[in-house]
């Protein structure tokens, strides 16, 4: 038993730095979306990807980092409330576009008449 | 002062040379921009970055000042100002000011020369790591018991330039309500229960019916989070980075957010603004009010030992706890004055009015 447990606290840095580095990655896929996308909708589905999973994977991996400490309770935190917030900005964000009548750039030739009688997809 | 370019850059220097580079290019996007809503998200944008440059710097507590000013309220202040005004810069005609020119040039030049007598980064003998900062970081310990210098420097050996800037935060407070009116009437006119009621109905149905069902779930249940938060702040600000100033700033823009979400008259049922204005003097009192206590115990004005003459160190605690409520109050209280006053206003200026 306490052999695995030893052996979990020598893989936990590199097991960390797997997920932090995965997490930067997540956000540079996002970044270069939000580049490279056509238009609004899109590139702020890339900007979303950011916010909660790129964020999401570089806090789980600090938290790893830091082992069982305050300090993780506190990231731990940080990870909920950006949980909660990041996906209810990027619903408003494209709420009031949608509202004030920005029509997405993709898709709009085929299916003309979807996009404009069902209600808010997103 | 030639060694500082000697030594080898570290990691630190880097990030602090790349928040530097981000801060000219988000300066000079604003400066190039005519929309105003985008010079104000890049303004908060620039806010943010200081505040993460801040936190690089090991300044721990402006960062926090930084980040809840700079990136959280003013930016929101900004936008409901924006509501008076037009979307787009006044359009002006490309013109060569020359004597802007050579001003601008001028006072560069000036702030360039100046640079050069600047302390070197981290230089030992500049003015805040010799003489009076050292005095602070020695004696804070054993007289105050505060183990966060900072908010013991301005809390308690500050405390006269503390009680000026929370007149100063109150003054600005008057100065809005001397400009833009008080804010209140639009509600005490429709005071009669019925009229409220039906209001109300109206407005709820008017909510219910449109698109802000996730926003008042969420920001349902962040607004409490936000306001426990407020109160950590502000009474672990002896501990860690913190204090009055920020503790009212995370109040204040949870109401601001209750206000977004809810409507302004829903805000104002909630906290009226009569109380906010009650609040903006009342914390003032109280911060001179402890002050007042000390000279009545028979010791100087803000000196703290005294509410304590067993133990010193108590009092000055004790003093700096309710100083620091006379900031949260008057700090919460004033932005949301402004925010009131600048929310209570018809549009004045519209686009195409230009």
């Amino acid at each position: 038993m306490s052999d695995l447990l030893h052996i979990l606290d020598v893989i936990r840095p590199y097991f960390a730095g797997i997920i932090l580095l995965s997490g930067g990655f997540i956000v540079l896929i996002g970044a270069s979306g939000v580049l490279r996308l056509p238009d609004f909708y899109t590139r702020l589905h890339a900007a979303g990807v950011t916010d909660t999973l790129g964020a999401l994977l570089v806090l789980l991996g600090l938290i790893l980092l830091s082992g069982f400490t305050l300090l993780s309770g506190k990231l731990a935190l940080v990870g909920l409330f950006l949980l909660l917030t990041s996906p209810t900005a990027t619903h408003a964000v494209a709420n009031a576009a949608h509202k004030a009548g920005l029509k997405p750039r993709l898709g709009t030739v085929q299916s003309q008449p979807p996009v404009d009688s069902s209600g808010d997809p997103s | 002062m030639n060694g500082e370019f000697l030594t080898p850059i570290d990691a630190f220097t880097v990030i602090d040379l790349i928040f530097m580079s981000m801060l000219v290019v988000v300066g000079i996007a604003i400066v190039r921009l005519k929309d105003l809503f985008a010079v104000v998200m890049l303004s908060g944008v620039y806010s943010l970055v200081s505040a993460a440059w801040f936190v690089s710097l090991d300044a721990v507590d402006v960062a926090f000042t930084e980040a809840a000013v700079g990136a959280g309220i003013s930016t929101v202040l900004m936008l409901g100002a924006m509501l008076l005004t037009a979307r787009q810069v006044a359009p002006t005609k490309p013109a060569r000011h020359w004597v802007a020119l050579i001003v601008v040039c001028a006072t560069g030049a000036a702030l360039l020369y100046a640079t050069v007598d600047m302390p070197s980064f981290g230089d030992p003998l500049s003015a805040p790591n010799a003489y009076v900062g050292l005095e602070y970081l020695k004696r804070t310990g054993p007289e105050t018991g505060v183990p966060n210098v900072v908010s013991a420097v301005l809390a308690s050996y500050r405390g006269y330039d503390t009680f000026g800037e929370t007149t100063v935060i109150l003054t600005a407070g008057l100065g809005v309500i001397l400009i833009l009116g008080l804010g209140g009437p639009a509600i005490k006119r429709k005071k009669t229960a019925s009229a409220r009621t039906k209001a109300a109905k109206a407005n709820e149905s008017k909510i219910l019916g449109a698109h802000h069902v996730v926003l008042r779930v969420v920001s349902k249940m962040m607004i409490p989070v936000i306001i426990v938060y407020g109160a950590y702040v502000q009474f672990h600000g002896d501990f860690g980075p913190g204090g009055g100033f920020q503790a009212g700033l995370i109040i204040a823009s949870a109401i601001i957010l209750y206000a977004l979400i809810f409507g302004i008259d829903a805000a104002k049922e909630a906290v009226p603004p009569s109380l906010v204005r009650l609040g903006a003097a009342l914390g003032v009192l109280i911060y001179g009010g402890v002050g007042v206590i000390n000279l009545l115990l028979g010791g100087n004005f803000l000196e703290y030992n005294i509410l304590n003459p067993a133990h010193p160190s108590h009092g000055q605690e004790l003093g700096i706890m309710f100083v620091e409520i006379g900031v949260l109050v008057t700090v919460a209280s004033v932005m949301l004055i402004i925010f009131y006053g600048f929310t209570s206003r018809q549009p004045d200026i519209k686009d195409k009015d230009w």
